[in-house]
């Protein structure tokens, strides 16, 4: 394979410095690169998704080294069609940020733009447990610092709880790992899907301990009940773009979950016993709830759109919990939909609320210029996000609900689900109500009796097309989803295939093809040693050879040691 | 897809597709906008109109367009004779109600704006009645609730219209949820979501255990929309609509589709006790309710909105009877209620449009004034009402003689008494109507002088009038095939009903006189009725929907809030708490084998290591409040672990564990110099009890896990990383190979975090300069730990003599990195240290004068030359940072190394010493905010320079600060 496989984090990786460094004194300079380079990176995974296409699983080797000891990037359908969601919406937030001048609020926008952007990316394509840490830790820390853009101390307040949290998530990640590599001595994901399977029961403790401790991990990111308190806060008070680019920031956790917990802890595992699903399921019904509650009690609009992030985050997770072919279509293509529901509704509050004179409590107002049109977004976007046809919710629900069909879970998941989204729909709508209805009664000052009333704020401008066309983009894409529901279902159900089928995941991991000259097979193998590998990294013929040079490797390294060098 | 099949996508789509017109149309004047509005309408009717034919010779028309097969859901339409009337009935009425509204709606309404909402809630409902996929009805039907939401909201500005609006979305999109899960059962034991499928497996669905469920389900949809008992409160609020509004939702449509789908599911689901006792039951309470209420409500429309309920409840009883000749008779009154009740609401917005009210009571007297509304509104009412030769008395007498011969638990009689109740009241309200609105003496305190309005208005209703009298004169030669044909569609067998005007001295008959006469007396004791009524109190629904949403709200709010609330250590607790028992109760569901390795003897140089290790723990819990004592603390440990890796033989380690434990202690004493150096005591004992309980536990399960895995053995990848560390990474120390080479991509991925970090501190600090906090920062008194010598001679010359040896050792363990302890990392760390020993010494600004090289570029190409090194592969076919290397002899030296690998290593160090720079940058930024004075010379007393200089520099200074 290619290169191209790698392109997504290394071209923000070199392009965020110069951003930083060399550009950092003009803004056109900067938004130019940086939407340039975010146009090329959605031009790259437009390219990748078409190379996943066909379910080859295209495994890219760092540095040359053979799986499982070096790190490698996995592309299949899943990787690839994340990291397409995620420069679409990287892309609609990017132009909804320049054109609402957010990124000239504060330092670094663009830097930590594309940083976050290759965090996240990263996360989706690597094969590999550590590294999956690696690109947690790059991500939050962008994401850190585009959360407290512009600063502000409430906002800054808000950014403390979320980085706090998160380090705390991160520490565990730490023990997580540890634990995982003391029981299988890997990190590779394909391979440690191998070593699982051979663990027996009878000394499954520390690897059921490993599969939770990463679940709870990955559940910080997904702000998955108990872990969610982070959330509402984070987004309320993030900067809109920003809070609109998060929308896949949780995405990243319930990926996570979903491959981790599908491709090496899934159902086929005996000796964990649909340990993950038991425990998911319970914590996603909870999540579903908390967040209709804190849709149904908002008194301002950005914790609304935050508690009905985790309400769909929960609904989400309800669908992965199965951990069955069926759920994670349903699962993937909620989660699609979500993501751009969560981004329309944040770049919409903040095209309403910088030209709103009270701020964004939920009460009536003087009415802003374009009551029309933002009441017209919002009920557009507020659909979406309740889930009620014609946009994509409303199948995003039905799949899950169908998918959700365990005599066990039924009654809960669908009450969870069905509730869930009455009390969203009542919030929304009182919402809606209040802040476009309600607002028409109240006589506007600008044509007061003697003119006596000065305009509310005289800098308020009209949003152009421009400022309105990320949110309406977002809004189509949701159209879209449910138009295209057939095709988009059939490469899900692909995906969903591919994921639960991890042979070829497997198989492309480890054993390198023929073409591919591996540096080890001119070089030398260390196999000899290892019980696990041997007859899964190497063609029988190459052992041989393999032996011979890695004794000979051997021969040299310690020569190297003990002469200190040449 | 059968004939004509074609047409039905297209009749669906097109009221959604002439949605668009109105909005722009309106531009070119009001009846260019009515017209194009009606187009879709006509053009819909049309192709029904060619459809009709092969309807009635019994075929039914099918189309299907693939939409999403992992669900099951298909844009699958079918048009029988049910879809066929309700499809007439939903674009006929529409049609009247365009013309109607063209003349009804006010010049300030915006009428584009009410075309658009009035087409897309008119193809939500043609969508519901020609939906074959019932998933894509259940779309169809929420689609209506939300359409329906924007109607009767329309008039925006009136608190009536939003809370009508947002309770009937409440009720019929929660109806509307439950729906979905009763489709997804019927369609999972039918086996498919089609409902031509799913109407031919009746036996098994009444089987199936998932029966009842699905029933329940569906029928809180259907109920929620057609306002069934307890369900009916949504209905007169609704009315604070536009009229025409009102005579469509609650005439034709919206309420009519609850109605609608209990007769499509009808064959499968009736028939039974439970279908039964539900239904039937619930329509006769409703029907009794719905009349008695609408007798007393003064508000035309509202006692329209009841009378509507009442009708509904009848409907609705008729369908539960699950007799096909009472299913039957429901079809027939579905015809008969749409035309007399259409006709009234558009009377009475005349009447409202005209008199400028709708109050019975300030109304009477109109018959003169309004002769022609007058006439229309006595034919439907008293259609209404039942009187013979007016359509209402022929579905009614049906309805008494199915009702008169039903048994409910045994009793034979009270679903005919009750029934007849219903009907005595509906007479009633009925005579009121005309009664008290158009008869009587003519008054003259009229709001506004009424008259009769265009004929424009007044068509629509008289068309229908004329209906209501032709079906109740000629019903065989009207409507019999009609019905019949409905019918048939609803019960699934050939219906032959014969629709005529006299039946013969029936029970029926005499339930009919019975209704009528006591009807009219109950009409002429109305005026003492109605002070009992008043003076009676009532459950008001609005009120208690009101209470519940609002507590709901309220309790809600109160709980999201309070939980999500910032309590960072309330977060952590349970995150902590949450992780410890389920780590646990994961470790106690598997076994554990029995331990492989012995235990190590303790030395007593690690034992006290251990004990110092424990020791500082301890002291840092204890004196966390202190906050510079427990940064020393921390670096104790620090040390300790660091001490412990070179117990382990863990070189590389223990040198990274140094270097970072100075640097970040550093760091953290110079940005303690701006906080408190207290922390407060926030937590009370039992808060702190469980954070401590907590933290053990935390701190047990840790150790348990680590003791546990210590104990074991297991193979890992690291036997081949040591093996090919040589030949494959040219690098005799393993870890720095692991680091740049066998992991060099985790690394990158690392020194961006610390090239963000940076960033991202420099940022914040920007930030906080520019907020509230820098005025805090000016104001803040740090005279009193502040030292006389800020820049004591020894240290700054015990730091230059230190920079270049630094520097030197840096290099070394630079350049040694790959084969010995070292590495970018280390080496980056030790230069910063020997820098940051420099600043501490002389002050920024000095320091900051005699550096050229800027920090941001510096993270920068550590970043850039890190990526390129890794670039730089792909040129050599290669992927992304393989390294090469080889062996190099010039003859002066030694012969040597060079690897790609190094480049790498130094874009590590420009990025760590970067990083580590750029935060000094950013914390002494918010010193001199705080007022530190800048200093120019290297120390605060120079012994080189005479005093006198020195006053003159010092003079010099403050110039430049003031």
């Amino acid at each position: 394979m290619s290169h191209w496989i790698i392109a997504p984090v290394v071209l923000p990786a070199l392009l965020a410095p110069l951003i930083a460094f060399v550009m950092r004194h003009d803004m056109l300079l900067a938004r130019t690169a940086s939407i340039a380079g975010t146009v090329a990176l959605l031009v790259i995974s437009i390219g990748l998704t078409g190379a996943a296409l066909d379910g080859t699983v295209h495994v890219y080797r760092l540095g040359d080294w053979p799986a499982p000891f070096g790190i490698v990037l996995v592309l299949d359908r899943l990787s690839a069609m994340m990291v397409l969601v995620t420069a679409i919406l990287a892309l609609i937030a990017l132009v909804h940020a320049v054109a609402s001048g957010w990124d000239a609020r504060g330092w670094h926008f663009h830097a930590l733009f594309q940083f976050q952007l290759m965090g996240i990316c990263g996360a989706f394509l690597t094969g590999d447990v550590f590294n999956l840490f690696v690109f947690f830790e790059v991500l939050l820390i962008a994401s850190y610092g585009l959360m407290i853009h512009s600063g502000g101390k409430v906002r800054l307040r808000a950014g403390l709880q979320y980085v706090v949290m998160n380090l705390a998530g991160s520490t565990l990640f730490l023990f997580a790992v540890g634990t995982l590599y003391a029981v299988t001595g890997t990190l590779n994901i394909a391979d440690l899907a191998v070593k699982v399977q051979e663990i027996p029961a009878e000394d499954a403790a520390l690897l059921r301990v490993a599969a939770m401790l990463l679940m709870i991990v990955f559940a910080i990111k997904a702000a998955l009940f108990p872990v969610q308190f982070w959330l509402p806060n984070t987004y309320a008070n993030a900067p809109a773009p920003v809070a609109a680019l998060f929308a896949i920031m949780t995405k990243v956790g319930a990926y996570a979950i979903l491959r981790v917990h599908t491709v090496v802890f899934g159902p086929h595992v005996e000796s964990l016993e649909g340990l993950p699903g038991d425990w998911l399921f319970p914590a996603a019904v909870v999540t579903v709830a908390v967040g209709a509650v804190g849709v149904l009690g908002a008194r301002r609009l950005m914790p609304m759109l935050s508690f009905a992030v985790v309400g769909s985050m929960g609904t989400l997770m309800l669908a992965i919990s199965a951990f069955t072919p069926d759920s994670a279509l349903a699962a993937l293509y909620y989660m699609l939909h979500s993501t751009f529901a969560a981004a329309a509704l944040f770049l919409f509050a903040d095209l309403l609320l910088s030209r709103r004179a009270s701020g964004d409590l939920l009460h009536a107002a003087p009415q802003t210029i374009q009551n029309g049109l933002f009441a017209a977004i919002f009920f557009a976007a507020a659909i979406g996000m309740a889930g009620m046809p014609p946009l994509s919710g409303f199948l995003g629900k039905l799949l899950v609900l169908d998918a959700l069909r365990d005599p066990a879970e039924i009654g809960w998941a669908w009450a969870a689900v069905l509730a869930g989204s009455l009390m969203t729909i009542v919030g929304f709508a009182r919402a809606g109500s209040a802040l476009f209805w309600k607002s028409t009664a109240i006589p506007d000052l600008d044509i007061a009796p003697g003119g006596a009333a000065a305009p509310l704020a005289p800098e308020v401008t009209p949003a152009g097309p421009l400022n309105v066309a990320p949110v309406m983009v977002a809004i189509a894409l949701l159209a879209l989803l449910s138009v295209a529901a057939g095709p988009v279902s059939s490469y899900l159900e692909a995906t969903a295939g591919q994921l639960h089928d991890s042979s070829d995941y497997v198989d492309a991991v480890l054993h390198a093809p023929e073409n591919e000259t591996s540096k080890m097979e001119t070089m030398g193998h260390g196999d000899d040693q290892d019980d696990g590998h041997g007859d899964e990294t190497d063609e029988a013929g190459d052992d041989e050879h393999g032996d011979a040079e890695g004794a000979a490797a051997e021969e040299e390294a310690h020569d190297g040691a003990a002469g200190e060098g040449h | 897809m059968t004939e004509g099949g074609g047409f039905l996508p297209i009749i669906a789509m097109l009221p959604f597709l002439g949605a668009l017109l109105p909005g722009l149309m309106i531009r070119a004047g009001r009846n260019v906008c009515a017209v194009t509005t009606a187009m879709p309408t006509i053009l819909a009717l049309v192709m029904l109109a060619i459809l009709a034919p092969s309807v009635f010779s019994g075929e039914v028309i099918e189309a299907e367009i693939a939409w999403l097969p992992a669900l099951g859901l298909k844009a699958s339409f079918f048009l029988d004779g049910l879809g066929l009337l309700f499809a007439g009935m939903i674009l006929g009425v529409g049609l009247l109600i365009t013309l109607y509204a063209r003349f009804y709606l006010a010049g300030e309404d915006p009428m584009g704006v009410f075309y658009t909402y009035l087409l897309l809630f008119q193809g939500a409902m043609l969508g519901i009645v020609i939906s074959d996929n019932i998933l894509l009805l259940l779309i169809f039907w929420e689609l209506t609730s939300l359409s329906s939401f924007l109607l009767i909201g329309y008039w925006k500005h009136l608190p009536e219209g939003r809370q009508g609006a947002r309770m009937a979305l409440a009720v019929t999109g929660g109806g509307g949820l439950a729906m979905i899960g009763g489709m997804l059962i019927l369609g999972n034991i039918a086996g498919s979501y089609e409902l031509t499928e799913i109407l031919a497996e009746t036996e098994a669905i009444q089987a199936s255990d998932w029966y009842l469920p699905a029933l329940i389900l569906i029928l809180l949809g259907t109920f929620t929309k057609s306002a069934q008992f307890p369900f009916h409160f949504w209905l007169p609020h609704a009315m604070a609509a536009p009229t025409p509004v009102s005579a469509y939702l609650h005439s034709a449509t919206m309420v009519k589709a609850g109605v609608f789908l209990m007769a499509r599911l009808w064959p499968v689901l009736a028939g039974t006790d439970a279908w039964f006792y539900i239904v039937a039951t619930t329509g006769l309470v409703t029907m009794v309710i719905g009349a008695l209420i609408a007798l007393f409500k003064d508000d035309l429309k509202a006692l329209l909105a009841f009378s509507t309920v009442s009708h509904l409840g009848l409907l609705t009883m008729l369908l539960g009877f699950g007799t096909p000749v009472a299913a039957g008779v429901a079809v027939f009154h579905i015809i008969n209620h749409l035309t007399f009740k259409a006709s009234l609401f558009m009377c009475a917005g005349i009447v409202d449009h005209e008199a400028h009210t709708r109050d019975i009571k300030r109304l009477g007297g109109l018959a003169s004034l309004m002769p022609v509304t007058f006439a229309i509104s006595t034919v439907a009412a008293l259609s209404m009402a039942g009187i013979p030769l007016f359509n209402g008395f022929l579905s009614k007498e049906l309805m008494l003689e199915e009702a008169a011969h039903t048994t409910w638990a045994g009793n034979p009689q009270i679903v005919g008494i009750v029934a007849t109740i219903g009907a005595l009241l509906s007479v009633a309200y009925s005579f009121r109507f005309v009664a008290h609105v158009f008869l009587g003496p003519v008054r003259d305190d009229y709001p506004h002088k009424p008259h009769d309005p265009p004929f424009g208005m007044y068509a629509a209703p008289a068309l229908l009038a004329v209906l209501v009298v032709l079906i109740g004169v000629f019903p065989a030669a009207t409507v019999e095939p009609l019905v019949n044909l409905t019918a048939g569609a609803v019960t699934g067998q050939e219906m032959h009903m014969h629709l005529k005007l006299w039946h013969g001295v029936t029970p029926a008959l005499f339930m009919s006189v019975i209704a009528v006469v006591g009807g009219a007396i109950l009409l002429g004791l109305h005026r003492p009725l109605d002070r009992l009524w008043i003076a009676m109190p009532r459950p008001e629904a609005k009120v208690i929907f009101d209470w519940i949403v609002r507590q709901a709200a309220t309790v809600s709010g109160r709980i999201a809030e309070g939980t999500h609330n910032g309590a960072i250590s309330r977060y952590l607790a349970i995150f902590t708490a949450a992780t410890v028992v389920l780590g646990y109760l994961a470790w106690a569901g598997g076994g554990m084998a029995p331990a492989t390795r012995e235990m190590l003897p303790i030395p007593p140089v690690v034992g006290v290591g251990w004990v110092m290790l424990l020791g500082a723990t301890l002291a840092v819990v204890v004196m966390h409040r202190n906050r510079f004592r427990a940064l020393v603390l921390i670096g104790i440990i620090g040390l300790m672990i660091s001490a412990g890796f070179v117990y382990m033989s863990a070189p590389d380690l223990a040198l990274t564990q140094i270097s970072v434990e100075t640097v970040t202690i550093i760091l953290l004493l110079l940005a303690l110099h701006f906080m408190p150096k207290e922390t407060p005591r926030e937590s009370g004992p039992a808060l702190r009890l469980r954070d401590a309980v907590i933290a053990l536990g935390a701190g047990g399960g840790v150790a348990m896990l680590t003791y546990a895995f210590l104990r074991r053995d297991f193979s890992t990848i690291s036997d081949f990383h040591l093996e090919n560390s040589y030949s494959g990474g040219g690098g005799t120390n393993v870890v720095n190979v692991i680091l740049v080479d066998f992991r060099g991509y985790d690394t990158f991925g690392e020194i961006i975090v610390l090239g963000i970090a940076g960033l991202t501190i420099y940022a914040l600090m920007e930030a906080l300069l520019a907020g509230p906090a820098s005025r805090r920062l000016r104001n803040w008194d740090f005279s009193r730990d502040r030292s006389r010598d800020r820049h004591p001679l020894m240290m700054v010359v015990a730091t230059r003599v230190m920079m270049p040896i630094a520097a030197v050792v840096g290099l070394y363990i630079f350049l040694r990195g790959h084969n010995q302890p070292g590495g970018g990392f280390v080496a980056g760390l030790v230069i910063s240290i020997a820098l940051l020993m420099q600043y501490m010494a002389s002050g920024f600004a000095w320091t900051q004068g005699r550096q050229r090289i800027e920090y941001h570029s510096m993270i920068g190409s550590g970043v850039v030359i890190a990526g390129l090194t890794g670039v730089g592969a792909w040129f050599a076919g290669q992927p992304f940072l393989t390294s090469a290397f080889g062996y190099v002899h010039l003859p002066p030296i030694e012969e040597f190394e060079l690897a790609t690998a190094a480049l790498f290593d130094l874009g590590v160090f420009l990025a760590v010493l970067g990083a580590v720079m750029l935060t000094l940058y950013s914390l002494s930024r918010i010193a001199r905010y705080a007022g530190e004075t800048v200093n120019i010379g290297p120390m605060d007393y120079d012994p080189s320079q005479p005093p006198e200089e020195m006053a003159r520099e010092e003079a010099e200074r403050r110039e430049e600060e003031g």
